[in-house]
């Protein structure tokens, strides 16, 4: 499934149109007379999630974020702008992928037990408003573990297919943002089926709008629009330019698959295990990790049993278990699992780099580990590597 | 070759009947299971289910019985903890959950015309028994064939009435080791590397497979390699810890192989690098 959306998705070469930051209401009700429910950007618990949004109102407008290594704040923006902070800490991974699910129930009968699998047929159809293009790549990267194989999983395949995504180009960079680096940003180029850019300029308000599918123009049709002049047009060129340029984190991708195979026996990963809590923070915000584990229970009678799925990390010591042990006992060789994980043996599943820049782990890493420096200390470290 | 496609959904278990168990060691038992809905994928020598015992969990476990009768299931296991012992103490007529057939097969369709070596230590012998079924029907199609296997004990070897059978056919060389001889153990003492002197085979024409402890597998890895026997001619099957079977959970990734699907058999030159890596 994931190759399909993406490629039937593809930007469109044609003129952008241009909406009225007044008009988002009109597009809120064209997601919702087609039957979708709008995700978006809300503020609670002092930081951006995503959530049910019923309306333009309930959207983290005038917010801003200001993100650093183990911290994150928000900040009131003075021009208003509505989609003015950065990837939270929530992520979207959790619509399609959730946090916890009930996969069956089983029942015990006279002669054995009848397992009764959860309804996958009808998950909800969701808009979801305001997607980063690191995150939209975050998606895209997760479609092809989770449902790209030879066993896609049917729940998170039918509410993929289902999702209507409307994507947000980046017009500043966040504070631990690398996208550039990872060529996932600052402007989505595939897999939306409407992108926005916010233009918020002498006064004006609005929106360059780009339909990325048939799905999109449809929408985008309901909307109240114009053809974008030649100076919107750039001026958007520019911004995104910009946030490109003022990205202050950077992530040297060449080689870096190489680098760390050959750094496998490299002394750094004690250096970054002295700091380590292995707290799986950066597990759960990343937008592309997706290990789940799954567990068992009865009720007390033991009649019924059931099957949970939930996420799961490489930081808890349980998941590489194996009888004798388990196979990685240290958070020296978990935490080097992770990051070779995302940043080369990936490339080796799947093609594609498992991180998209989005400097989440970064910002929720509550002792402001940033993968981006242990990959430079990596480099510059000319110690004994005795690879792979 | 295509991926059998599992019926249902890929994490939703099928029933199946305990038809038989019977006990191997003091803590092994091999049951043989009927699945309530017909028509399961037939598996090939080296696949494993995801085999569940209701309410307490579910475990990989490789299919031991023969290829050639898919529709009766044959998993031995060796209860070492919750699901394997409450697995391994089913009574006939119980029922227990599956998934599969999962992962990659020995090379038997390769291995023809040449010699086999099969190697095996304790347990391991369970996912190598479908090749030996599957070669002693199709005998004429491969030359020398050898099992060497290895357990701690007389008591923990498994299949002992197969390895009667087997030892008294002239076709097969039949090799069995023991770590700790009782007294009535006639045979050979020591690791399973110490068999390969007696084993006739021409390493040039060798196919070898090898499923142990990974210690076990390392050795004897080392031991084909000295008697030339290329490494791309030898297969090992892995253990990783696995929640889903299917490649998504994550759990049984060794360096950039998912274990459930990439293996858990695998041709050693593939996965040579990650092989001998520590990572503790
Ligand atoms: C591909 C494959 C084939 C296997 N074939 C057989 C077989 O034919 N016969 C047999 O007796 N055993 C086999 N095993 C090992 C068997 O899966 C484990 O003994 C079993 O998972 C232990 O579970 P437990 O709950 O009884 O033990 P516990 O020690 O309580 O284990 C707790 C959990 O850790 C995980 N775990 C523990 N040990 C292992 C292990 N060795 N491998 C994978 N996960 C583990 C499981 O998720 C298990 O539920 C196989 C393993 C794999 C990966
Ligand atoms: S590894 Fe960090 S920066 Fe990369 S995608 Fe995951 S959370 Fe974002
Ligand atoms: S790197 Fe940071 S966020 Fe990730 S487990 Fe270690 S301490 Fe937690
Ligand atoms: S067992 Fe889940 S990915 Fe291999």
């Amino acid at each position: 499934m994931p190759a399909r959306p993406a490629a039937s998705r593809s930007a469109s070469p044609a003129v952008p149109a241009v909406m009225a930051a007044g008009d988002l209401g009109q597009l809120f009700s064209a997601l919702t007379t087609r039957g979708y429910q709008v995700i978006g950007p809300t503020v609670r618990d002092g930081a951006v999630v995503y959530d049910a949004v019923d309306g333009p109102d309930a959207l983290a407008a005038g917010w801003g974020d200001e993100q650093a290594p183990g911290s994150y704040r928000l900040v009131r923006r003075r021009d208003g702008a509505i989609f003015g902070h950065r990837s939270g800490p929530t992520g979207w991974k959790r619509f399609f992928w959730p946090p916890e699910l009930r996969l069956w129930q089983a029942r015990r009968m006279e002669d054995g037990f009848r397992v009764e699998a959860e309804p996958a047929a009808d998950p909800p159809r969701r808009a979801l408003l305001g997607v980063r293009p690191c995150q939209l790549h975050g998606l895209l990267r997760l479609d092809r573990v989770v449902a790209g194989g030879p066993y896609p999983d049917p729940r998170y395949r039918a509410a993929r297919e289902r999702a209507f995504i409307v994507a947000v180009n980046c017009t500043e960079a966040g504070g631990t943002c690398f996208c550039a680096s990872m060529g996932t940003g600052p402007a989505a180029t595939a897999g939306y089926d409407l992108a926005l850019t916010e233009l918020v300029t002498d006064g004006a308000h609005r929106f360059l709008v780009e339909a990325g599918s048939e799905a999109g123009r449809a929408v985008l049709s309901g909307v109240p629009h114009r053809q974008a002049e030649k100076d919107e047009v750039a001026a958007a060129r520019v911004l995104l330019q910009k946030a490109a340029e003022a990205m202050g984190r950077r992530l040297d991708a060449g080689g870096v698959k190489e680098l760390l195979y050959e750094k496998f026996e490299a002394d750094h990963w004690d250096r970054v295990a002295e700091r380590c809590l292995a707290c799986a923070n950066c597990t759960s915000v990343c937008p592309t990790c997706f290990c789940t584990t799954v567990t068992d229970a009865t009720d007390l009678a033991g009649g019924r049993a059931e099957r949970r799925r939930r996420w799961d990390s490489c930081f808890s010591v349980d998941f590489s278990y194996i009888h004798g042990g388990p196979v990685r006992a240290s958070v020296k060789s978990r935490y080097r699992q992770w990051l070779t994980h995302k940043l080369a043996t990936w490339h080796d599943q799947f093609g594609t780099s498992g991180c998209v820049g989005c400097g989440q782990c970064i910002t929720w890493c509550p002792v402001g580990i940033d993968l981006t420096a242990e990959v430079r200390a990596l480099r510059a470290g000319g110690e004994r590597g005795n690879g792979v | 070759m295509a991926v059998p496609q599992p019926v249902l959904e890929p994490m939703v278990p099928v029933t199946a009947k305990v038809l038989g168990v019977r006990r191997e060691t003091p803590d092994t038992w091999t049951l043989s299971l009927e699945p309530d809905r017909p028509g399961l994928p037939a598996f090939r020598p080296g696949q494993f289910n995801m085999v569940y015992a209701f309410g307490i969990g579910e475990v990989p476990i490789s299919i031991s019985g023969d290829p050639a009768r898919p529709e009766r299931l044959v998993h031995t296991v060796r209860a070492v903890g919750a699901v394997t012992r409450a697995l391994a103490g089913s009574r006939p007529g119980q029922v227990v959950g599956l998934r599969g057939p999962f992962g990659t097969a020995w090379p038997v369709e390769e291995a023809r015309g040449r010699d086999l070596v099969v190697a095996a230590g304790g347990i391991g012998l369970a996912p190598l028994r479908p090749v030996l079924y599957h070669v002693l029907s199709n005998r004429a199609d491969y030359d020398r064939v050898v099992l060497l296997y290895g357990a701690r004990s007389r008591a923990e070897l498994l299949y002992r009435r197969d390895l009667e059978r087997w030892r008294g056919r002239f076709d097969l060389d039949v090799l069995v080791t023991v770590d700790r001889p009782d007294a009535r153990w006639r045979g050979n003492v020591g690791v399973v590397t110490a068999l390969f002197q007696q084993a006739a085979f021409r390493p040039e024409a060798t196919v070898a497979l090898v499923c142990g402890p990974e210690v076990m597998i390392r050795f004897t890895l080392l031991e084909l390699e000295k008697r030339g026997v290329p490494d791309h001619r030898t297969y090992v099957s892995l253990e990783r810890n696995m929640k889903c079977g299917v490649g998504t959970c994550g759990h049984c990734q060794l360096g950039p192989v998912f274990v459930c699907h990439d293996g858990p058999v695998f041709r050693t030159d593939r996965i040579r690098d990650w092989l001998g890596k520590r990572e503790p």
